[in-house]
């Protein structure tokens, strides 16, 4: 067998991850990490290949079988830094990219067998560097006395404030809650992607020279215009998709309905789980149900079933091949006890007399003709109806674009659904010194595609305040 | 840190006055906005409007009754402590008009949100006639604070104690009955609000009211703070706080408002017993 047949054959290096029976009702990160061994043994799989495929599915062209090369020859420090120069939150990327579509979805050992394990060998080589790392940090030019202020620190805005600091300016970060770090923080649980390595990740850029200033709504605290009176030069949003979506169903404000983003802000960012230790509660539900199918809805199921539920239902109106979440979290959703009732949809809330919800009626759907989508269209069939028995359900059907900043910003151009016009090569808006990017310019999407509009908008900054607008 | 520098206690120590340094929100309040403030790492964020601002100074006030566990771990910092974060101005701020004569009917704590606006009202140059309400005399608070702001006064306490014996409404439909009112504006216990706005009503008188549904980010974000108004779910933080008073569906607020009772009333017991215990 030459070496190439031998790589071919050898299997892919499983994540050691909590037992499903354990993990469900526990708070702790599911896979626990490739072990140094493993690590090697995965990327020593990688072909190296000349013209490779991953690079091509991967939003930010990761030099892939570079980093995969130096983890294979155990240089683990200098594989971060790889990273590091074209994606700034491996650690974050590592855990919740879709690599399936992505970079792991062209690897071309993934024609025949199983592709090689980039996401996890990514996250090994982050989490390394956290816990062995020197700590060193990477290089940053001179000052150039020019002001920057990100609006938002979701993962968009922490990439343009990481490549301008590195690039000499002076960076602030104005964030609305009274912590930093988007969706990361407030959205995705702690099983998922724990908050200390997020932590991690908004410190190192503070070490770096970033001012992150919570509490300071945009729009509200301060306005795009005060900003720039006050002596900013250039302006980047990224305030990210927050408007919650509801079905408009009849019974949608019973006791016991609510929307994704509260149930998980209460879950993550105020730490209910650990109520009453502290201050802020979240409803423990017996039956759940939780309606969407993408991540967020994911997320919800597997939040309910560790605060205790009896049962977690998954209700979406399309078919399991058209569910949005990664397929990861599908499968571990499903290990761990949470049920799909497929091509169903709520058509109204039923509560009882001190108007706390107790089960919902659902209507049969079959798949007709393909949509706007390219998905197949689901259609009700009649007289389908049934109940289900719930005390607890999670609207967890898309978000929206939140118009507190926009709509009181002047000069700034919004489509029809209330996200911001900016040029796709650069994140310009049509307000002078202002960019964007992220989910408030393509609607909810990924972190990835977020970092990667911050990267261009970060470089078209650069540009204008070296050269101009 | 949000430092606290000055603190008053009102109504037997039911009532907590704080005045805050926080330059930025201060600069930028108008009557009627609220904050979001978070004691600590552990705390809740708890909504209290403004009472007061003083942007030269850098400070903003608020008065808020102790009902549960937030609220008593507030009334426990002394001046000198502070709030970890304190978010605003946050809301939209009162519509303040010039239209004739304006009745501001403020109930319990209702008052500390009722004074900026009645004090707003009467600068624009309208005729102001304030009714503020308590169970008794020992509860009123901001007694001279509203005599200042307004025109007239009219005091009314549940059980006589003080001023004229009964409920705010009564006095509400004295007045209505006196003379045109052009407009009301009526905060404090959701009953209240609700059968204020009934009697407005029925006089033809355009009422806001000042809803305190439960929120979480107050900023449009999570939902939590949805209400019903004219038949349309409208979020509080943002479309809010105040309201057309004759659109709202109170016994819909009212039933929110119960939906963690049981959790709040665990919270604070724990609280007391560890606050008792040292
Ligand atoms: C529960 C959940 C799970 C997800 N799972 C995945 C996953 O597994 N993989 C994946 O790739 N993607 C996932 N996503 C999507 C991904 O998280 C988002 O696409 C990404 O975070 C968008 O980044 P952003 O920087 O544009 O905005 P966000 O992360 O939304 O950050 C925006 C920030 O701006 C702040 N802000 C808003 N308005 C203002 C204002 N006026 N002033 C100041 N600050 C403001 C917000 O508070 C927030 O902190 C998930 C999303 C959710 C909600
Ligand atoms: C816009 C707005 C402005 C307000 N202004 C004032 C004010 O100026 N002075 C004042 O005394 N009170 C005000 N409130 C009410 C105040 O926020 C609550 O009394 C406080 O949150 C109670 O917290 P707790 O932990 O002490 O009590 P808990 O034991 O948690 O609750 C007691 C009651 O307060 C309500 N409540 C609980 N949590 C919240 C929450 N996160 N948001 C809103 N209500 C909640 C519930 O109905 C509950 O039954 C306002 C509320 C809103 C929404
Ligand atoms: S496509 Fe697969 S095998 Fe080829 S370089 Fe990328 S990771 Fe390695
Ligand atoms: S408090 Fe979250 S949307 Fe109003």
């Amino acid at each position: 067998m030459t070496e190439k047949e031998k790589k071919k054959k050898a299997a892919r290096t499983p994540m050691p991850e909590q037992a499903p029976e354990v993990r469900r009702r526990n708070f702790l990160e599911v896979p626990t990490g490739y072990t140094e061994e493993m690590a090697v043994a995965e990327a020593q799989r990688c072909l190296q290949c000349k013209n490779p495929g991953c690079v091509k599915g991967c939003p930010v062209n990761v030099d892939i079988p570079g980093f995969i090369k130096l983890i294979a020859e155990r240089n683990f420090t200098e594989a971060i830094r790889h990273i590091w120069s074209t994606n700034s939150l491996p650690a974050v990327c590592g855990r919740v990219c879709p690599q399936e579509n992505q970079c792991e979805g062209l690897c071309v050992l993934g024609k025949k067998g199983d592709p090689v394990a980039i996401g996890n060998l990514e996250r090994f080589a982050a989490d390394w560097e956290r816990e062995h790392g020197t700590g060193a940090l990477p290089p940053k030019q001179p000052s150039t006395g020019k002001r920057v202020a990100v609006v938002g620190s979701g993962p968009s805005g922490l990439t343009v404030a990481g490549d301008l600091i590195a690039k000499g300016h002076d960076v602030t970060v104005f964030e609305a809650f009274h912590k930093a770090g988007g969706v990361l923080v407030y959205g995705i649980p702690e099983f998922r992607l724990p908050k200390a390595i997020v932590a991690n990740e908004v410190n190192f850029l503070e070490r770096l020279g970033v001012k992150v200033e919570c509490n300071a709504v945009v729009g509200r605290t301060v306005s795009l215009d005060e900003l720039f009176e006050e002596g900013y030069d250039a302006i980047y949003l990224g305030v990210g998709a927050g408007l919650p979506r509801f079905m408009n169903i009849p019974g949608e404000n019973l006791i016991g309905i609510l929307s994704a983003n509260e149930y998980l802000t209460r879950a993550n960012l105020m730490k209910a789980y650990k109520f009453p230790e502290v201050d802020t509660p979240i409803p423990h539900g017996k039956n759940v149900v939780v309606l969407g199918a993408g991540n967020v809805a994911m997320d919800s199921a597997r939040t309910a079933m560790r605060l205790g539920a009896d049962s977690v239902r998954i209700v979406y109106r399309r078919s399991r091949a058209e569910m949005p979440a990664r397929a990861a979290e599908i499968h571990h959703a499903e290990e761990e006890g949470i049920e799909f009732f497929l091509l169903t949809t709520p058509t109204r809330y039923l509560g009882n007399e001190k108007g706390r919800l107790t089960g919902m009626e659902c209507l049969k759907m079959e798949l007709g003709e393909p949509d706007a989508s390219g998905r197949r269209r689901p259609v009700p069939i009649d007289g389908s109806e049934f109940q289900i028995e719930c005390d607890l359900c999670i609207v967890a059907v898309g978000s929206g674009a939140n118009p507190l900043l926009t709509s009181s910003t002047e000069g700034l151009k919004l489509n029809k659904w209330g996200y911001i016009i900016a040029d796709e090569e650069t994140g310009k808006t049509t307000k002078k010194g202002v960019w964007a990017g992220g989910d408030i310019v393509t609607g909810a999407a990924t972190v990835i595609l977020a970092m990667g509009a911050g990267r261009k908008a970060a470089d078209s900054i650069h540009k204008y305040l070296t050269f101009g607008w | 840190m949000f430092k606290i520098i000055r603190r008053e206690e009102m109504s037997q120590g039911n009532v907590i006055l704080n005045e805050i340094e926080a330059p930025k929100i201060a600069a930028k309040a108008k009557p009627g906005q609220f904050v979001i403030l978070k004691a600590n790492e552990e705390g809740e964020r708890i909504p209290l409007t403004m009472a007061d601002t003083d942007p030269a100074k850098g400070t903003i006030t608020i008065i808020y009754m102790v009902v549960g566990k937030s609220t008593a771990l507030f009334k426990s910092l002394k001046v000198g402590d502070g709030f970890q974060d304190v978010i605003g101005p946050l809301g939209k701020p009162t519509h303040i008009e010039k239209v004739g004569t304006v009745v501001c009917v403020g109930g319990g704590t209702g008052v500390a949100v009722l004074y900026p606006i009645t004090r707003a009202m009467k600068q624009a140059g309208n005729r102001v006639v304030a009714i503020i309400g308590s169970r008794s005399k020992d509860l009123l608070i901001m007694e001279d604070m509203m005599r200042a702001a307004s025109d007239e006064l009219i005091v009314c306490t549940d059980d006589g104690s003080y001023g004229h014996h009964g409920f705010v409404t009564d006095q509400l439909k004295v007045v209505m009955e006196r003379e045109k009112v052009d407009q009301a504006v009526c905060i404090g216990p959701v009953p209240m609000m609700k059968f204020c706005s009934k009697l407005t009503k029925e006089y033809d008188v355009p009422t806001l009211v000042s809803l305190n549904p439960i929120m979480v980010d107050g900023t449009g974000m999570c939902g939590g703070c949805r209400v019903t108004v004219g038949g349309q779910t409208k979020f509080g933080c943002v479309d809010g706080p105040e309201f057309d008073g004759h659109q709202v569906d109170y016994d819909e607020l009212m039933m929110r408002l119960q939906a963690y009772c049981e959790d709040e009333k665990r919270c604070y017991e724990r609280f007391r017993t560890l606050h008792a215990a040292g």
